[in-house]
């Protein structure tokens, strides 16, 4: 027995893509019609399935080793042109400038460049984390287990939460150095994507979230209660932004 | 990257890098394996950096991933052109994913899920794997592909049934 809605209703109301009137109505059909039910059920498991197997592969160290190469080589190919005298009036008149604007805006640059030098750091240990064998510290996602593994090796309380309800599944933790000094990161992964987060003690003030990406990694960088934090990944910053709600909120 | 000035190279790394992911796994699937997929994900970055003057500001990730399609399809037309010529042969794909040596080589799930995937013909892996993997909406499989929305639903939902099916055959013939 075939039926008009299966064959065209069906698969988009599976796959969402009806507006809400058609799809109450196709509801209404479903309570009648053990045919789509069925079918229904049967593309439910077959999603399901295709979910649990994990079969995303998300682009491998090596292409993002090779794309960071190519994107941001270590000395610029620009072929050199010949010196004329006007780029050289030009620049030093830009130097000029430059330096004028530097002595009015000297202490906003120094926190620009300060964290701009910060999250060059971070994405560069959050790189190096994804590469096959780098180990992690400890590889749980029991609150508890995670947090004692932190409390014998740091002198400052790691706050430790497991997100998976929200989407962000604790992975872990492991121990790094920035900028010369040690930080906790917990290791989470949302959709494939792993996302680092780095927790220090600082004594400056609090601040809002600040975002910024780099090489192609996103990050947002928080203060609060004695404790900075820098979530990266290379997933949306829509993402990143919910887990810095998640953490603001649990801390 | 010379090309770009650099704002457009700033726009370039904010808008297109962070789909490195989506291109490779498109690529991966496409082209089934993953050392062509990473020459040729690499080589499609390239060209929508040298094209990305003509990007409109839409969506990068739809725009992205035309690109990387278009990018295999001409690597498999010069390398394989025997796998887009040829139509998915129910026989065959039966056979293939149930003979006794193939089932005892697909212990777990992945490795089933997958062969079954990729006897499928590029035209249904395509469109399965920016739906369910990608999670991709109808509209922007249509942009990526350059078909019809209407036959992006009909591919769909053959590529479905014969996933499912392949499913079926390779299970029974596991557990008799």
């Amino acid at each position: 027995m075939r039926c008009d809605f299966s064959d065209s209703l069906l698969q988009e109301y599976f796959d969402d893509e009806l507006s809400a009137n058609t799809a109450e109505e196709f509801e209404r059909h479903l309570r009648s019609c053990a045919r789509c039910a069925t079918e229904l059920v049967d593309l439910d498991l077959l999603r399901d399935r295709l979910h649990l197997a994990q079969l995303y592969e998300p682009a491998t160290a090596s292409l993002r080793w090779r794309i960071n190469a190519r994107f941001h080589p270590i000395a610029p190919k620009t072929p050199a042109s010949k010196p004329l005298l006007w780029h050289w009036m030009a620049a030093a008149a830009a130097l000029l400038f430059i330096a004028i604007v530097l002595g009015k805006l000297g202490s906003r640059l120094e926190v620009d460049d300060y964290q701009a030098e910060l999250a060059g750091e971070i994405v560069d240990s959050h790189l190096h984390s994804l590469q096959p064998g780098s180990t992690i510290g400890v590889a749980s996602n029991d609150e508890r287990m995670v947090t004692s593994w932190f409390e014998a090796k740091l002198k400052f309380a790691v706050p430790v939460r497991d997100f998976a309800s929200e989407g962000f599944a604790l992975k872990g933790g492991r121990l790094d150095v920035i900028e010369g000094r040690s930080v906790a990161v917990l290791a989470y992964e949302r959709d494939g994507h792993p996302i680092n987060v780095f927790m220090w003690r600082t004594r400056e003030a609090e601040t809002a979230a600040r975002s910024g990406s780099r090489q192609g990694f996103q990050w947002v960088d928080w203060r609060k209660g004695k404790m900075e934090f820098c979530v990266v990944s290379d997933t949306k910053v829509a993402d990143l932004e919910r887990l810095h709600k998640l953490i603001d909120s649990s801390t | 990257m010379s090309e770009l000035s650099v704002e457009d190279r700033e726009r370039f790394e904010n808008l297109v890098l962070p789909h490195v992911d989506a291109a490779f796994n498109l690529a991966r699937w496409l082209l089934r394996g993953r050392f062509d997929a990473e020459d040729v994900a690499q080589e499609a970055l390239l060209r929508a950096c040298r094209f990305f003057g003509g990007f409109n500001g839409g969506d990068a990730r739809a725009w992205l991933l035309q690109i990387v399609r278009n990018t295999c399809y001409t690597w498999l037309e010069k390398n394989r052109p025997m796998e887009l010529s040829t139509e998915f042969d129910e026989e065959l794909h039966q056979q293939t994913s149930a003979t006794p040596e193939t089932l005892a080589i697909i212990a777990d799930d992945h490795k089933r899920l997958t062969l079954a995937l990729e006897t499928l013909p590029p035209r249904f892996r395509e469109v399965l794997v920016l739906r369910e993997l990608e999670g991709c909406s109808y509209k922007e499989i249509a942009t990526i592909t350059s078909i019809p929305i209407g036959t992006v639903m009909s591919s769909l939902s053959r590529a479905r049934r014969q996933l499912y099916s392949a499913l079926t055959n390779s299970s029974q013939g596991a557990c008799p």
